[in-house]
């Protein structure tokens, strides 16, 4: 990726708290444009980051650019980045129009121009028809357009958003998700979120970057994240997965094998692997990868579509099933006692009462579902 | 449980005492000095209650007016000094972590804890011709003479039984008094906001002028009442560190109480305080209620 189309080059970062690590020599470009997430459980240094981006915490390894500059020695009113604050932080003695030409003051905006770029930001928000309203008038999702319009309204060349959704009711929550993604598609500002809340990142960003402890665990497009994590805890931290321990067996160009005692079998990869035979690695499955079949007592296990007999194929016994409406999840207990999620989609009207509790059942995916998982 | 508010002989019991307590010790009194104010003297220990407005009108006289208005003056002065010296320390207390807040915290009232007579006494120490200060600066002249400055000889300076005196006095007792009504309000004060405004391209003076002063107006007004009206009353504070000519309304009041032996004119005095402490505190519930709901939710 050439220099011109990245506006943000994190550069080895790493931000300590006395003895404390918050961020962990993280390295990070962004493209121009982009709606980018910053995913994580909390604590795992997404805020710090983005702190350091708007430059309210220094780094204390480490350098970052943005559109080209060192951002070492530059104050926060100096970047050409603005904020949308996790508490919107509206000035709650200014009115909305106030709030939003706040920041043109220090740009050398002439008087005459501001008002047309505050009511546009305004229009852009959807709120010019509140502009002389004061924030203690206003609900959670008419402060956060405030702020929103406020920060957008300096034209900045990065927008930072720390977790915009959070303090919003569920309804209100998915509405803002199509609307800030189109917002920023109009604007065409680059975007940056930061979320604990996967569904949110998934959802709204083109690509997210994922952290845990302070490290990057893997940047990559929502889908890519969800089918080819890169270890174990990206795996498990977005969507559910079943992990199983094993050891690779077989491991030719074109497939591997995985033996699992924690499975209680076989897993085949329709693709070759990279790793070494014999190495002790993870598999992941997806729940909703994993096909459900009856079992009649004393038969032989089904046949796997694609794979030698005996692998991708476990018996076990229905314990839980969580009808979620669109889908059921099922909680199966295997032979030798591990439990194993299955995710059903409930195709027609009739067919829920399909597999009951305690219902013996035949698990079965395909060679290309489970992925190999290293770390 | 039964509703507190809806008990009525509850209610009745638990303010009974204080009730009490607040008719004996202040309604009482603020009664009898009143009368007192009303009064005239009629023998060396015996006032009888006329219903005489001369008392009021002795204080109109032009001594007594030069008194209040150097007291007035005195207390704003002091009071403005507070603020400038009160509002950077507050504000930096509300930037500590939470175990250096509770230890700055103490620092401040720790004077408080002190007796006022003792505080004043080593102010006095400090302040006097051979006391800490002029030493410093007679050994800091010496020093200098050595390397041959011509320095002439060592004038000490006039620091104690003036007016300049009054107001370190007032300014070094009353600190706390502003301190902590503004780092109240400064603490509550959402800390996004002062990012938000550093983010949005405001220096530090424009967020201190545009975002926290207009937030913490109310504590500032909280402090400035809270100082201003001790410090119009203060009496020890100007009576051992102030000149003959430095008099307050306090030590004016405690005049006629034993020297002069006037209690009806003490009475009008302390009346007269007392209007002009409700002045201030009428003007501060209008802007109040001119100000509106600002820093408010």
């Amino acid at each position: 990726m050439s220099d011109r189309d990245t506006i943000i080059r994190v550069e080895e970062v790493s931000k300590r708290y006395g003895k404390v690590t918050a961020v962990d020599r993280v390295t990070l470009e962004i493209p121009r444009g982009e709606f980018f997430a910053l995913l994580g459980p909390s604590g795992c240094g997404k805020t710090t980051l983005l702190r350091m981006l708007a430059g309210f915490e220094m780094p204390s390894e480490g350098k970052i650019f943005i559109d080209g500059v060192d951002m070492s020695t530059i104050p926060p009113n100096k970047r050409p980045v603005n904020m949308v604050f996790q508490s919107y932080a509206v000035f709650p003695h200014m009115t909305v129009f106030e709030n939003v030409a706040y920041g043109l003051k220090f740009d050398n905006v002439a008087k005459a121009d501001q008002y047309g770029r505050v009511m546009a930001a305004l229009a852009d928000v959807k709120l010019d028809h509140l502009a002389e309203r004061k924030p203690d008038q206003m609900s959670g999702g008419q402060r956060q357009r405030v702020a929103l319009a406020r920060a957008l309204v300096k034209k900045p060349k990065v927008l930072l958003l720390d977790e915009p959704l959070s303090a919003l009711d569920a309804k209100l929550r998915e509405a803002m998700r199509f609307e800030l993604a189109e917002l920023q598609d109009k604007v065409g500002i680059t975007f940056v979120m930061v979320t604990h809340d996967q569904d949110e990142a998934l959802a709204m960003a083109g690509r997210c970057a994922v952290m845990d402890r302070g490290k990057l665990m893997q940047t990559a497009t929502p889908s890519n994240l969800y089918e080819f994590p890169a270890n174990k805890f990206v795996a498990d931290f977005i969507g559910s997965v079943n992990l199983f321990e094993g050891t690779l067996e077989v491991d030719e160009p074109d497939h591997a094998i995985v033996q699992s005692e924690e499975l209680g079998g076989r897993i085949f990869f329709d693709h070759g692997v990279s790793g070494a035979g014999g190495e002790k690695m993870w598999v992941g499955i997806r729940p909703e990868k994993i096909e459900l079949l009856k079992r009649e007592e004393g038969a032989a296990p089904p046949t796997p579509e694609d794979a030698p007999s005996g692998c991708n194929v476990t018996a076990g016994t229905v314990r839980q099933i969580s009808y979620l409406g669109s889908e059921s999840i099922y909680e199966i207990d295997l032979v030798n006692g591990r439990r194993m999620q299955v995710s059903r989609p409930n195709l027609s009207r009739w067919d829920q009462e399909d597999f009951t509790w305690d219902d013996e059942v035949w698990l079965r995916w395909h060679g290309d579902s489970p992925v190999l998982l290293q770390s | 449980m039964q509703d507190w508010r809806e008990d009525k002989t509850f209610f009745r019991a638990t303010i009974a005492l204080p009730v009490i307590w607040f008719m004996i010790f202040f309604v009482v009194p603020m009664a009898m000095v009143w009368a007192y104010s009303v009064g005239e003297n009629v023998g060396p220990v015996e006032v009888a209650i006329t219903g005489t407005f001369s008392n009021y009108a002795k204080a109109f006289s032009p001594e007594v007016l030069k008194v209040m208005g150097d007291s007035v003056v005195l207390a704003m002065v002091t009071t403005l000094i507070c603020l400038v010296v009160a509002f950077p320390v507050a504000l930096a207390m509300t930037f500590a972590d939470e175990k250096q807040k509770t230890w700055l915290l103490l620092l401040i009232m720790l004077p408080f804890w002190t007796n006022l007579l003792i505080r004043t006494y080593a102010l006095i120490a400090v302040m006097r011709t051979s006391g800490v200060i002029n030493s410093g600066l007679e050994g800091l002249h010496g020093l200098l003479a050595l390397t041959g400055m011509q320095m002439g000889t060592f004038e000490p300076l006039p620091l104690l039984y003036n007016k300049f005196a009054v107001v370190v006095g007032l300014v070094y007792v009353h600190l706390p008094f502003m301190v902590l009504p503004l780092y109240a309000a400064l603490d509550r004060l959402d800390k996004s906001l002062i990012e938000a405004s550093l983010d949005l391209g405001a220096g530090h003076l424009e967020t201190i002028r545009r975002i926290i002063v207009p937030l913490a107006a109310p504590g500032i007004a909280a402090g400035l009442v809270i100082t201003f009206i001790p410090a119009l009353g203060a009496y020890l504070t100007p009576d051992l560190l102030g000149g003959p000519d430095d008099l307050m309304i306090a030590s004016l009041i405690e005049r006629q109480f034993k020297r002069a032996n006037d209690w009806p004119f003490g009475a009008a005095l302390s009346f007269i305080l007392m209007y002009i402490t409700l002045i201030f505190f009428a003007i501060r519930a209008f802007m109040e209620r001119k100000g509106g709901k600002v820093g408010a939710h």
